[in-house]
């Protein structure tokens, strides 16, 4: 038998449970992150119409540039705010 | 190090069969045995010496490594446990002083040098580090059964990019370590896209699988801290739909120093450094931050150049400073060089005998990158080869004043280049429509010299659609030992 040395991050892929998904999105708060791509706000402006129809509350955010992660502040600024989050990923 | 128990004074004996000079001396060795309290150890086992009693078995080495004997035969005088002092080779006088014997070796010549210890033989210190030393290696073990294929682990395991990779045994990693000068568990950088901090360690067991050396080790890890800087931006590079993937550009002394090729097919296969170290970086990418296609790796095509491209400058023979020394580092410093680039895109003129006509020509393909009506959007590499050079060098053109003439022959009206203009709805917003738009960001344009020396050709690397504070900036930093 033989040994190699793991070459990876070594990150345990321990397996998350999925958040309780809601019932209804009727007064709920619900977050759609513009990632700062070319016609994302289409996209998201069509899907707040149709939240609105829901019942929902909407708040808008954008990302400053799709090409990094989203700002610690911004991340918890839309966990503070939202109950859901919709992220517009392409253009 | 000392191996003796605490009570022991007396000698300690190093020898091999295969030495001249340990087969000259075994009448020394029997007197000393027969009036010394004598620990002698054999690398080649009980049988030699010959008619000495008491050999003790040293072929695996370990008193050997312990000692850090280096030289057989080597005498130690040992007080009470403690080394007090050792000996190398034999030299009659010295042996006689060390041992308090008068007529010690009356018949042996003055002086017989030793030989190579067989615990310093090519690969034996990695082998008995891993044996017998703390290794200080932290990476957790994954044992490979009997009936496994250590090659066939590797890419069910999801380490490979593709192509077979070096098994990183404990004896190779160690192996590569020995190239830097750096602690295993130094922090190059935190690798995204899962933000793991990367290790010297993870870094050298990702070169072994690349195929690297051991002396390519310093390019590799300065490759892995400049990717992991933020301006670098990998994470957005690896998540792209876009072509490109990391190019390294080496400069400096390092690249004749590891052998790297800067002639003939220097963009192609062939060389060992140029191919694995690129490659290094990349499984480093993908093993330790976690970034592989199909999951944060989203490019719709990619290039062959992600597999690793890596390459350096032709700087010897370069009329003009060299992209290093453009970016501010001494022609003695070693650097690399990091780019966010796709493939290569070829620059065919064989007729341009004067440096106007020739720029012109060069001109019109840089214009092609991203897209002929995208101007200020993406970055790029020129690389000059010596036949293009030569009509430079031979006007008596400078980088600078190359540069120049380039920047005014890719500085065109913004009504040509906007959506819409030439029946192509793809352009700048129609809001340059009145201003002279540059096709270049300032420092947007790398020029690099490199190549063989025939061929009138010259070479764009098209840079990552995302450029500048948006997106990925180049860097350059130097390369440690």
């Amino acid at each position: 038998m033989s040994v190699l040395l793991d070459p990876t991050g070594e990150l345990q892929p321990a397996q998350r449970e999925r958040l309780p998904r809601p019932g209804s999105l009727s007064d709920k708060t619900v977050g759609l992150l513009d990632i700062s791509k070319p016609r994302g706000d289409l996209f998201l402006d069509h899907l707040a119409g149709k939240l609105d129809e829901m019942g929902a509350t909407v708040q808008r955010y954008r990302k400053p540039t799709f090409t990094r992660v989203a700002p610690v502040d911004l991340r918890h600024q839309i966990v503070s705010e939202c109950d859901v989050v919709i992220e517009a990923l392409a253009d | 190090m000392t191996i003796f128990p605490s009570d022991f004074s007396g000698f300690a004996l190093v020898v091999k069969e295969d030495c001249a000079t340990c087969q000259l001396i075994v009448p020394a060795i029997a007197q000393l045995e027969e009036q010394k309290d004598l620990l002698l150890y054999s690398q080649d086992g009980p049988e030699f010496p010959a008619g000495v009693p008491k050999v003790i078995d040293d072929s695996e080495l370990e008193a050997s490594y312990r000692l850090g004997i280096e030289i057989a035969p080597t005498i130690i005088r040992v007080q009470a446990g403690a080394e007090i002092q050792r000996r190398e080779g034999w030299q009659r006088s010295d042996w006689r002083d060390l041992t308090g014997m008068a007529e010690l070796g009356e018949a042996l010549p003055e002086f017989s040098p030793g030989c190579g210890s067989k615990s310093v033989d090519p690969g034996m210190p990695e082998l008995l580090a891993y044996r017998y030393g703390d290794t200080a290696l932290s990476a957790r073990r994954i044992e490979v059964a009997e009936l496994e294929d250590e090659h066939e682990l590797a890419y069910q395991r999801g380490w490979s990019d593709g192509l077979p990779v070096v098994p990183p045994t404990e004896e190779r990693v160690l192996r590569m370590l020995s190239g830097t000068t750096r602690s295993p568990d130094e922090i190059v950088g935190v690798a995204p896209p899962d933000y793991v901090a990367c290790t010297v360690e993870k870094v050298a067991i990702n070169a072994v699988m690349a195929g690297c050396k051991p002396e390519y080790l310093p390019v590799v890890l300065a490759a892995v801290e400049a990717a992991c800087l933020d301006e670098f931006c990998m994470h957005g590079l690896l998540a792209t739909t876009y072509f490109s993937g990391p190019v390294v550009i080496v400069n400096g002394p390092i690249v004749d120093k590891i052998g790297m090729n800067w002639g003939t097919n220097a963009l192609g296969q062939g060389n060992r450094a140029n191919s694995t170290i690129g490659r290094a970086l990349q499984l480093v990418i993908r093993n330790v931050g976690g970034g592989k296609p199909g999951g944060v790796d989203r490019a719709a095509l990619g290039q062959p150049g992600k597999v690793g491209f890596c390459f350096p400058e032709r700087e010897h023979d370069s009329y003009w400073e060299s992209l290093a020394m453009e970016r501010g580092f001494s022609p003695e410093q070693s650097t690399v060089t990091l780019f966010a680039g796709d493939g290569v895109y070829g620059i065919a003129d064989q007729t341009s005998r004067e440096p106007k006509s020739l720029t012109r020509s060069i001109a019109l393909t840089l214009r092609t990158v991203r897209h002929g009506k995208a101007f200020g959007a993406s970055d790029a590499i020129l690389i000059v080869t010596p036949e293009h050079m030569r009509v430079f060098r031979e006007a008596g053109w400078s980088k600078a004043r190359f540069r120049e003439e380039l920047e005014a022959c890719l500085t065109v009206d913004g009504s040509e280049v906007i959506k819409g203009a030439g029946g192509i709805a793809e352009g700048m917003p129609v809001k340059f429509a009145d201003r002279r738009v540059t096709k270049f960001r300032s420092g947007g344009l790398l020029i690099a010299h490199t190549g063989g020396g025939a061929g009138m050709w010259s070479a764009v690397i098209g840079g990552w659609a995302a450029t500048g504070r948006t997106g990925s900036i180049p860097v350059t930093i130097e390369i440690k030992s």
